[in-house]
Formats: C-alpha cells, sequence, structure tokens
C-alpha cells in the first residue's frame, strides 16, 4: 500500500509564492532488474503526478523508471485565495493514491 | 543495432540525443535560463537529488509547459518530465533520481512560447543504482 505524504503551510498572505513537498512509499521497479532465476521483474512504477488547487492544475510530473523508489517532489504553487490543494499519484497498475490539503489566506 | 565493443554510455546517448529530438519537433533549443542543480559526485546512484530551474517566476505570459529530464548513461534515459503552470509560482522542481553511472543529465524545457531551452550537466558516481 503505497502512502502519500506533503507538507505545506497552514496559511499564506494572498498572491505568497508557497513550497510543497510530497513524498509516496513505493518500490518503483524499473524493470531493469531480474530475479533469482534470471527472470526479468516487470516494471511497476508511479507514473504521473498531478498537483491542483481549488480545481486548476498547478504542477505536474510523469515519471520514468530513474526516479528513486518512494519518489519525492518539491516544488511551489502561488495561492491567490483560500482554498484546497489536491495531489493525486498513478502507478502502472492503475492505482490511484490522492490527498487533499487546506490553506487558509489571511 | 550495437555495435560490439561500443562503450554503452554511446549508445545512451543516442537514445537520449532520440528523445530530445522528438521533445523539440523540429525546434532549436537555446543555452541559458535553464539549469539543473545536482551533486558533481554522487556517492550513492540509488538517490541522486536533482534541482530543475527555470529563471523567471511563472506567469500566464510565460511558464515552462514541459521541462524533460534525461540521463545518457541509464539502461532507459528517462528521468521524468515536469509541467509548470502560470499557479506553479517559480519554475523550480526537485526530485531524486537514480544512475547507473557517471553520466551526462540532460533538461530540455519548452515553454508556453514555443521556444526551448537546454543544459548539459555530467554526474560522477561512486556507486551506480540500477542494482541487478
Amino acid at each position: 500500500m503505497s502512502k502519500p505524504r506533503v507538507k505545506i503551510p497552514k496559511s499564506a498572505a494572498a498572491g505568497e509564492i508557497i513550497t510543497i513537498k510530497t513524498l509516496i512509499t513505493h518500490k518503483m521497479e524499473s524493470g531493469q532488474r531480474k530475479d533469482k532465476q534470471g527472470n526479468p521483474i516487470p516494471r511497476m512504477i508511479i507514473n504521473s503526478f498531478e498537483c491542483t488547487f481549488n480545481g486548476e492544475r498547478v504542477f505536474g510530473c510523469d515519471m520514468e523508471p530513474a526516479i528513486s523508489a518512494n519518489p519525492y517532489l518539491q516544488f511551489t504553487a502561488r495561492v491567490p485565495e483560500s482554498g484546497e490543494f489536491e495531489f493525486v499519484w498513478k502507478d502502472d497498475e492503475g492505482s490511484v493514491f490522492s490527498t487533499k490539503k487546506k490553506i487558509k489566506v489571511a | 543495432a550495437a555495435i560490439a565493443g561500443l562503450p554503452s554510455i554511446a549508445l545512451g546517448a543516442e537514445k537520449a540525443e532520440m528523445r530530445v529530438a522528438e521533445f523539440l519537433g523540429g525546434a532549436t533549443a537555446s543555452e541559458g535560463g535553464l539549469s539543473l542543480e545536482m551533486p558533481e559526485i554522487a556517492e550513492n546512484g540509488n538517490t541522486v537529488p536533482l534541482t530543475v530551474r527555470v529563471d523567471g517566476e511563472a506567469t500566464a505570459d510565460r511558464y515552462a509547459e514541459s521541462v524533460l529530464i534525461l540521463a545518457d548513461g541509464n539502461p532507459e534515459p528517462g528521468v521524468a518530465t515536469f509541467h509548470f503552470t502560470p499557479l506553479s509560482g517559480t519554475q523550480e522542481a526537485s526530485t531524486r533520481m537514480r544512475l547507473a553511472k557517471t553520466q551526462n543529465v540532460i533538461a530540455v524545457a519548452k515553454m508556453n512560447d514555443g521556444s526551448f531551452m537546454r543544459t548539459d550537466n555530467l554526474v560522477k558516481v561512486t556507486i551506480g543504482g540500477c542494482g541487478g
């Protein structure tokens, strides 16, 4: 089971640029490794990440097998108003992991 | 086809340039305005920190739609593609990647006006990170 973790400030000034840190536990099996019998281990990675704010896209990332296990992403967002960030990760098996964080503009 | 005796980095570099050409779609990339921040020497190739930066804030008029990251000495050169928007604020993002050995990491940015920028950076890897 992949567990997403996100760190954002609780509040910001209107128009402020904040830093967002995300991490999700995932083995990120590259498809390049072989098992003890010498058979290739199939690729199984998180292949996409999306961050939206009040439904509008903030930042996205397409990932390939060279991304390290437990993929970490740090990026920024401009906060125009109070609202909710949503973070969505998808993997090769079609699993979707998501979490939400509210932010208040003082 | 691979030619026996050629170092595999040459093949990786060829694959990486094919990805770059596909991304550019016939356009030419300029230098400057785009940077990659990485350690000069990575002791552990399993997790090499990487920061991509396009100069200037992201605005509705100017932002990097896509930034392609490639590692030309890995079995497959693709690392990630970052997508910024006017809501991104900055055009800066970080992640961690696997590098099989010492190699060039390439970033190519596509701006919303259709222009491109490119930067190439050598990273020395002490212990490779593609295990097996």
